[in-house]
């Protein structure tokens, strides 16, 4: 990682230490400080406090939800990453550039105003409003918009993996198998899935890391209803609000096993698809 | 690619209707009728209503509040990004590989949690709080605290755009600069900032653009006082919480025009500065880490 500096090139050994003060030093500040925090706080009152603040109902019923929802949100967006990248890297076609940048947005919408939008349109007031409650159908404080919320701010994430990995391989493998006389869909199943699996896995955990833990977006459309429309982060928020803190962080460290959890998945991805690139 | 060879691809792969119509037909449902649905509440509001909203004075501070503390936060982590950045490529230390897999825990870390725990550390009766508290800075529920949030958000985004391009650069340039004369300080402000200077930008405008949306970490470290603290997405949020609709809508729309002019220039920056330096390869997973930057890359 660190080749080897011509003696020229390298600072005085007091300006290394400096710099690689300041940068552990910003880096236990906000990282590891504010970890140490709520784990102190979730764990202070003692192990059974913890296990009886995880194991609640409303909590319970908090983990379903948020299972729920990324359970749905996930797959949905892998299948259209799937496809956007498949017809991006594949074929030329006029306003791909604005297609990307699309795919883009929902990371440039504020969580808040991804949230909004779903209510100006399917609220009570909304333009599909009247008609859906007419129908008997509840989307907005109920479960469909939370699965919506979730799955809109999470669409970025496999779709951006996958479109720079499969126009590194370029379409001589998928060429070669469909002239053998394979048919497209045995083509797609045994050459450009498995292909793709490192950075299928990889975006797909960071979708699943986004959509466990939205926030913004979800608390809009959620309507903070307990042990129904509640997920894990909103669970949070609402302990948190009530000065249950004990309870707000120890539900809290399940959201955080999660994230070191994405942490080191995706560190071992990266390790493989590196050694992968060398043994080439 | 030449215009024949895009032809002849055409005509070989198969999937092209499907794998578009699924694309556009999700894009569709999920992010364009949606956003239209803003511009058609906008239509509901005169042009005097729409303006009044924007111009309130409460409206006017949150926005203020929100721009400011994303520019100081997102200048923070420019300077202390570069930093990391460079202790992580070039220097050696123990723990160095755990360190540079935590940079990325803000990206992971879901921001309601992140908002406790700041502000866990950060009240007055917090760990660093009580510190601040104690020369009569108020660390959490202040302005203070809405920047340390936004610069928690906002770290991985400057350490991963520079981290890439400082490991692709050619060591030997440093060597020459230092052969011809020049001192290391010379060295590094002639010859490695101007080759860091594109990715530092997009890291900036990427850490901005996320700090100016930022909700969850926000709410539990502003305090939320209206005029003082508020940010937009929260104003946003109250609106919404009183039904005033319209009223969301006006303000949203404001801040969708922002972070869409910022997004297209990050676009445009990325796709620009990786035709002029191609062969400085992003890592190869370098994710939400460096968003246009991969997506630059995956045009042809």
């Amino acid at each position: 990682m660190t080749p080897a500096r011509s003696p020229v090139s390298v600072e005085p050994a007091w300006v290394r230490a400096v710099l690689i003060t300041a940068a552990l030093g910003f880096l236990a500040v906000f990282l590891v400080l504010p970890l140490g925090a709520v784990l102190h706080a979730a764990f202070g009152k003692g192990i059974a406090a913890y296990l009886a603040a995880v194991s609640e109902p409303d909590t319970r019923a908090a983990i379903k939800l948020t299972l729920l929802a990324a359970g749905i949100a996930v797959p949905l967006n892998m299948l259209f990453g799937l496809a956007a990248a498949w017809a991006i890297t594949r074929f030329h076609f006029p306003g791909k550039r604005v297609l990307i940048t699309i795919i883009d947005l929902p990371f440039a919408v504020s969580p808040v105003i991804a949230g909004m939008l779903f209510i100006l349109l399917f609220g009570a007031h909304g333009l599909l409003g009247p008609w859906l409650s007419g129908h008997g159908v509840k989307i907005v404080f109920a479960v469909p918009a939370i699965v919506i919320a979730t799955a809109f701010v999470t669409i970025p994430f496999v779709a951006r993996e996958l479109i720079p990995a499969l126009e590194a391989r370029g379409p001589e493998q998928e060429l070669a198998a469909l002239t053998l006389g394979a048919t497209p869909w045995q083509t797609f199943c045994r050459v450009t899935l498995p292909n793709l699996r490192w950075p299928l896995a990889y975006g797909a955990i960071l979708c699943t890391a986004r959509a466990v833990g939205e926030f913004g977006a979800v608390s809009v459309v959620s309507g903070h209803i307990r042990g129904e429309t509640n997920t894990i982060p909103l669970h949070v928020e609402i302990l948190y609000n009530d000065f249950q803190y004990q309870a707000a962080f120890a539900v809290a460290t399940i959201l955080i096993g999660i994230a070191l959890a994405t942490l080191i998945a995706k560190s071992l991805i990266e390790w493989h698809a590196g050694r992968g690139r060398r043994s080439h | 690619m030449s215009a024949a060879k895009a032809k002849r691809r055409r005509r070989a792969l198969p999937g092209f209707g499907l794998s578009l119509g699924v694309t556009l037909a999700y894009l569709g449902l999920l992010v364009m009728i949606p956003l239209s649905t803003i511009v058609w509440r906008t239509l509901d509001l005169s042009f005097g209503q729409f303006w009044a909203t924007v111009t309130s004075d409460r409206a006017l501070a949150s926005f203020g509040l929100s721009l400011v503390a994303a520019l100081i936060a997102a200048s923070i982590n420019v300077v202390m990004g570069v930093i990391v950045a460079w202790v992580l490529v070039r220097y050696d230390f123990p723990g160095r590989r755990i360190v540079d897999g935590m940079v990325d825990l803000p990206f992971a870390l879901p921001t309601a949690v992140a908002g406790i725990a700041l502000a866990a550390t950060w009240a007055p009766t917090g760990i660093l709080g009580k510190h601040l508290a104690a020369v009569g800075i108020s660390g959490a529920y202040s302005r203070l605290g809405v920047v340390i949030a936004l610069v928690f958000i906002g770290l991985p985004f400057v350490v991963r755009t520079v981290q890439p391009v400082l490991e692709g650069l050619d060591p030997r340039l440093e060597e020459a600069a230092a052969l011809l004369g020049a001192t290391r300080v010379q060295t590094i402000r002639r010859v490695v900032l101007p080759a860091l200077r594109p990715a530092i930008v997009t890291g900036f405008a990427l850490a901005f653009a996320r700090a100016l949306g930022e909700y969850g970490s926000v709410v539990f470290m502003s305090g939320n006082m209206p005029m003082k603290t508020e940010i937009a997405p929260l104003l946003i949020m109250s609106k919404l919480e009183q039904f005033d609709y319209a009223g969301a809508t006006a303000l949203a729309l404001v801040m969708l025009v922002i972070s869409f002019t910022i997004l297209i220039a990050i676009n445009g920056l990325t796709w620009r500065s990786a035709r002029r330096a191609s062969e400085v390869r992003a890592r190869p997973a370098a994710s939400e880490l460096a968003p246009a930057a991969v997506v630059a890359g995956g045009e042809p």
